[in-house]
């Protein structure tokens, strides 16, 4: 069982070291997913109907929310590769799930929108989910090749 | 046309996700986050062959996503993607020999029925 194993490893300095970094870059990567989706879709509203070609979409890249967008998914692909090169992705891949209760909340926040009772339903669920992830090891591969 | 495009987004955030997964154990982790460094790190990643499908794989997600919410409610396009965690989690014991336990496969159920009702 992985959590006796858990437990019967007394948890060391570098052990603190990796989960705050985890939670660290973690933090980013939603928060950069999320204000990214948020800034490309505000700026695609405004720009209406662009058409398909590739010329108007190179053009749209050059209106500021959408420059804006950009630059932090950018931000977020360059987190996400980090996190990957120690944590495991079936524990990245739920953990950040929570940009979908992020944005959400935001919409309510910042753009007044109403949040209907299966809305809020969908929040405890997807925070009960990555409460649940966010507890086991998240970087199992990486400890397993690692001398103890 | 609408369950192709959900397909597509399925199997290309998959390869995407597991690629560069695979790229980036394969580099190694990151650990000195000076910016010379960081950007050295990123020069030797951008060549890895991993690393190249999982990036055409995004872009080819993007692009179907992008297509799907053209031709779709968004209440059914979001919860659709979101189904890729349960082939990419199957991948991640399968193949990344990641340790998958209960909680792993517990919280994906719970969040794609909560991304389900979210997307209502």
């Amino acid at each position: 069982m992985p959590g006796i194993s858990e437990l019967a490893r007394p948890e060391t300095r570098a052990d603190s070291d990796l989960r705050a970094k985890t939670r660290f870059f973690a933090a980013i990567t939603i928060l950069s997913n999320v204000a990214g989706n948020s800034a490309l879709t505000k700026g695609m509203q405004q720009l209406g109907g662009i058409g398909n070609s590739p010329l108007a979409l190179i053009g749209a890249l050059f209106h500021p929310w959408v420059a804006l967008g950009v630059a932090l998914l950018i931000v977020w692909t360059l987190t996400h590769m980090t996190l990957l090169s120690w944590a495991d992705l079936s524990y990245v891949m739920p953990v950040t799930a929570i940009s979908y209760v992020v944005t959400a909340l935001a919409a309510r926040l910042f753009l007044g929108e109403n949040v209907s009772l299966a809305r809020w339903a969908g929040i405890v669920l997807v925070t009960a989910g990555v409460m649940l992830v966010g507890r086991t090891e998240a970087a199992s591969a990486r400890v397993e090749s690692r001398p103890r | 046309m609408k369950w192709t495009l959900v397909l597509m987004v399925i199997c290309a955030t998959t390869v995407g996700d597991v690629f560069r997964s695979l790229g980036m154990r394969q580099h190694g982790e990151i650990h000195d986050f000076r910016p010379g460094a960081i950007g050295a790190a990123f020069g030797m990643i951008a060549r890895n062959s991993f690393v190249i499908i999982s990036t055409c794989a995004m872009a080819v997600s993007f692009f179907s996503f992008m297509k799907l919410v053209s031709i779709a409610p968004m209440s059914f396009a979001v919860p659709m993607s979101a189904a890729a965690f349960i082939p990419e989690t199957l991948l991640a014991r399968v193949l990344l020999k990641e340790a998958v336990d209960w909680r792993r496969w517990a919280g994906v159920g719970l969040i794609l029925i909560g991304v389900f009702c979210i997307s209502q």
